[in-house]
């Protein structure tokens, strides 16, 4: 238990620090973006459905998916403001959490000593794996784009940033050059089978909002996997000083 | 001789031991990280999703 109670303590102060740093890069960015669509995409509903939009959070299109889950006018959403910003805080601090609990076990795993510039490598690889990879088949959205259903995007963002991170591991741990080819085809895999495709191409905020936050939410990725690279292997270094092989 | 062979074997198994334990730490730990990405970036739940909702598109899981 205590190698357990060791990598969550550093995965819990890494995820708390690049979490609230992505926080305020977050709301000079992505989220002002997703703000400005969402004013095209409430504008885009019906005048009925618009009398409930305070929630801020609405399907705009017709011909979603609506079987995955349900708009319906209950669903609770935070208040636009300090509340939805609270909510953002929170979960982006959660999901710092749960990638550096991830980058953690496989430094253990590895075994091998880690320090902030080790760290942030092991960062930049998440952040091709779980970033990167999955947005070249299933690009950022902005609220309000016409999307393949919900579950099949799922599964194939899972599958793309599993095959990619597995076979980043065959490239640089692989000691037959033969698993280095094996993990080139790995990363390449899911991008030949190809991601889900709607099956109209449609969207009501404007295309150039769209790539506006492609490369927001990008570079934001990257930023949050540099600071959670690092911080995770600084923090590795004091807490698990002993631990080697 | 057979007390150094038997101080080597304990000194072995402690390490093997030792080697388990935080091989075990390290898939709880990945196992956590497993159940709280799908929390915060997969699940249907309405409210948890709208909770994330811009923590999802700025993290380009795929929404809505």
């Amino acid at each position: 238990m205590d190698t357990f109670r060791r990598l969550f303590i550093v995965a819990a102060l890494a995820g708390l620090i690049s979490g609230g740093f992505i926080t305020v890069v977050h709301q000079v960015s992505t989220s002002r973006i997703i703000l400005a669509a969402e004013v095209f995409e409430n504008a885009a509903e019906p005048a009925a459905e618009s009398a409930t939009a305070g929630a801020a959070v609405s399907e705009a299109t017709e011909g979603h998916d609506h079987s995955a889950h349900d708009h319906g006018a209950a669903a609770w959403a935070p208040e636009d403001g300090a509340e939805r910003i609270l909510y953002t805080a929170m979960a982006d601090v959660l999901i710092g959490i749960a990638y550096a609990l991830l980058l953690v076990a496989a430094y253990r795993i590895w075994g091998g000593q880690m320090n902030w510039r080790s760290g942030l490598y092991w960062g930049f690889a998440g952040f091709v794996a779980i970033v990167l990879s999955p947005n070249l088949g299933l690009p950022p959205e902005v609220p309000g784009t016409e999307a393949a259903p919900l579950l099949d995007r799922q599964v194939w963002w899972a599958a793309t940033a599993i095959l990619t991170a597995g076979g980043l591991a065959l490239i640089f741990f692989g000691k037959r050059s033969l698993l280095a080819v094996l993990g080139l085809v790995l990363i390449i895999l899911p991008h030949a089978y190809g991601a889900p495709q709607p099956a109209e191409y449609a969207s009501v905020a404007p295309e150039a909002l769209e790539h506006r936050f492609i490369v927001a939410a990008t570079i934001t990725g990257l930023l949050f996997w540099a600071a959670l690279g690092a911080s995770t292997g600084y923090f590795y270094r004091r807490f698990l000083k002993d631990a080697a092989a | 001789m057979q007390t150094i062979n038997q101080l080597s074997s304990t000194a072995l198994s402690t390490k093997t031991s030792k080697r388990a334990e935080a091989l075990t730490g390290a898939v709880m730990a990945a196992f956590l990280g497993l159940v709280m990405v799908w929390g915060v970036g997969f699940s249907h739940i309405e409210a948890v999703h709208n909770a994330a909702h811009d923590t999802r598109h700025a993290n380009a899981f795929p929404c809505h």
